[in-house]
């Protein structure tokens, strides 16, 4: 048999769409100088409630509408705890993460006590049996909507400048009358909003079904793209292909013949290495944002 | 002048800082706690229901799950005893989501001193050790435990899920099903438990299509249907048109591509009723009637438990076949299939049990 490239190819784009969500909606934060480690837990918050809106209203699009609702929600804790608040970030994060994670869960057996939940209205792939164009409709947005966009305003808006002079900054910023905190806000917002679509993509387009755990880690993965990618647009998407390339891979060549007798365990780990030596390789002596992980004070 | 006001900021604004971020982690724990170990509101149920409240003289059972009982593994366990609760066998509570040793060890020593149950259910696999050195500082208590190991006298059984006879029966269904001579199976990972449910699948395989490769896929999670969905993804590229779902995700799938799927532990024909044929069903309920019996008789003694999940005691099945499927299964495929189920629940055949890790890809002839 020949080794199907095409079918991974295509897998690589799908196993990459809710890291690319996730990580630009990381990048976001990060620009204006908010480390986020919500992000598990507002992807979770994102597959959860899009998951329940759509099983109750029976359409995929209210669920991707309320994932969005959640997300801003969960951007908005973690800009009243980090910019407010002025509260250590990786605490913050990672209590927003747990916090998010228990919630879904505890709501999922009051709604449903038990089990996987069952199918719901999904989204399903479009341009079916074209081989590597055959993709749900988040894929086509996040590649060539979401990048391009997000690009062109991190770069070339008043909102990217503003938000970037903040992330660099924030005296001088705030100086130039840049209002440092709305700013912070609606990154972290808009940021959540993207981290919670890339959680929906899972229960709303892959799966149609919502079971714990459904987010498995890939929210921590996103946080090590943005850094491998250093905070810019076109190398975090690079970056989410890489990975999926790995993983997609090692899934296909588990079950060809001729890598059968390779150990299952050391496949497994192919992807997470390729990212560890990726980081390893161009993650060194990085130039974190000017103001990364500093909450801004008027002196 | 800058790292200055930053230190100066930061010192101001130090109390405050703590004061929030414990809070918030602190919301965090409280919620984590009601999700996962509470517990007590489905225990409560079965009073409510009806059931045992008055019956102060049967066994006390206490379930004590590592995972959440979401997870299918615990929660075949949980329902088997919440229905021996609500036929009054039992009273019942039970404490999910004990993910480490740790937990397992701090609330089974909790639940005796507090509760005095006279039998705990539970999962033993990440906790062997813990579950084991409270067995043996609680003698008068008795423990049943899933558990890859051996009994410990005097006062601790074990059980685990032996569903090679179902796997075999389905195996036998998709030798007979496919048409490219290829089966896909994602499985969580390489564990004993795990290897003799897919090795007796395969079994299943060679008797109805000796010709056919059977492919398996491990995530190496209990819980991460994306993944087991792109493991199938890759099987159906790898010319897979036939699926056994060890995990969930799979059928999603099998649904998506129009193939016939095979669910596991509880009947998901609802996930995609065209194309689910059956599904591996482990049903608890002989292994906690045996328990039960053996505490109200008073001759409870350690041992294995596990025949009582064998097919041929009843404690463990096929779910009824679907009949439609959005393509035929050939009606001597199905008399083969309940021939060999009738031989199995006589006893007159019992499917070899083999723990090793099945091969990537295996061409079942050879």
């Amino acid at each position: 048999m020949d080794f199907p490239l095409l079918a991974v190819l295509a897998a690589t784009l799908t196993i990459a769409t809710p890291l690319v969500w996730a990580a630009l909606g990381a990048i976001l934060n990060e620009r204006t100088g908010i480390m986020n480690l919500g992000i598990e837990g507002t992807m979770y918050a994102g597959a959860f409630v899009g998951f329940l809106t759509a099983a109750y209203t029976d359409s995929a699009l209210l669920g991707i509408a309320a994932a969005i609702v959640a997300g801003l929600v969960a951007g908005l804790l973690m800009a009243v705890l980090t910019v407010t608040l002025g509260v250590n970030q990786h605490v913050a994060g990672i209590g927003t993460t747990l916090l998010l994670v228990a919630a879904s869960d505890f709501t999922n057996r009051l709604l449903f006590s038990g089990g996987s939940q069952t199918v719901t209205a999904k989204f399903d792939r479009w341009f079916p049996g074209t081989g590597v164009f055959a993709q749900y409709p988040m894929t086509y947005v996040a590649f060539l909507i979401l990048a391009p966009a997000l690009w062109w305003v991190l770069r070339s808006s008043g909102f990217g400048l503003r938000l970037r002079a903040v992330g660099e900054n924030p005296e001088a910023a705030d100086a130039a009358g840049i209002p440092v905190a709305s700013t912070r806000y609606a990154a972290l917002m808009f940021g959540g909003a993207f981290m919670a679509i890339g959680g929906a993509f899972l229960t709303l387009s892959l799966l149609g079904s919502f079971t714990l755990d459904i987010v498995s880690g890939r929210g921590w993965i996103c946080i090590a793209l943005v850094i491998f990618g250093r905070w810019r647009v076109w190398p975090v998407v690079a970056g989410a292909l890489l990975f999926g390339f790995a993983d997609a891979l090692q899934l296909q060549l588990a079950i060809s013949p001729m890598f059968s007798a390779v150990p299952n365990e050391l496949l497994i780990a192919f992807p997470y290495i390729v990212v560890i030596a990726a980081l390893a390789i161009w993650g060194r002596g990085v130039r974190y944002p000017g103001s990364y992980l500093t909450p801004y004070r008027r002196a | 002048m800058m790292s200055s006001r930053r230190s100066r900021t930061s010192s101001r604004s130090l109390a405050r800082l703590l004061g929030a971020a414990s809070l918030a982690t602190v919301l965090a724990f409280a919620v984590t706690g009601c999700g996962g170990t509470t517990g007590n509101e489905p225990a409560a149920v079965p009073n409510a229901s009806g059931g045992p409240s008055a019956a102060a003289d049967v066994p006390f059972v206490f379930g004590a799950f590592a995972t959440p009982l979401e997870e299918p593994w615990d929660g075949a366990v949980h329902a088997a005893l919440q229905s021996a609760a609500d036929d009054g066998l039992i009273k019942y509570q039970h404490v999910d989501n004990l993910s480490t040793a740790d937990e397992m060890e701090r609330a089974l020593r909790d639940i005796i001193a507090s509760e005095k149950p006279d039998v705990i259910f539970g999962d033993a696999f990440a906790a062997e050790d813990a579950v084991r050195a409270v067995a043996k500082d609680f003698p008068d208590t008795k423990f049943a435990f899933g558990s890859g190991g051996a009994e410990q006298a005097p006062n601790l059984s074990v059980f685990d899920n032996w569903l090679q006879d179902p796997a075999y029966l389905a195996g036998m269904l998709a030798g007979g099903l496919t048409t490219s001579n290829t089966i896909g199976v994602v499985a969580a990972m390489p564990i004993p438990e795990v290897n003799r449910i897919v090795n007796g699948f395969i079994e299943g395989v060679t008797e109805t299509n000796p010709s056919a490769t059977v492919t398996v896929s491990f995530i190496n999670s209990f819980f991460d249907p994306a993944t087991a969905k792109q493991a199938a993804e890759a099987a159906i590229a790898g010319g897979a048109d036939v699926l056994f779902a060890e995990r969930d995700g799979v059928i999603a799938a099998a649904s998506e591509h129009k193939l016939p799927a095979f669910g596991m532990m509880v009947d998901q024909q609802g996930q995609a009723p065209d194309y689910v044929v059956t599904s591996l069903l482990w049903n608890m309920r002989p292994t906690v009637d045996q328990v039960v019996a053996e505490v109200t008789g008073g001759k409870f003694t350690a041992s294995n438990l596990g025949k009582y999940s064998y097919m041929v005691n009843g404690g463990s099945s096929i779910a009824p076949i679907n009949t439609g499927t959005a393509f035929p299964i050939p009606s001597d495929l199905l008399k083969k299939v309940q021939a060999k189920h009738d031989e199995i629940t006589s006893g007159a055949f019992a499917t070899p049990i083999n723990e090793e890790a099945p091969a990537g890809s295996t061409t079942v002839g050879k």
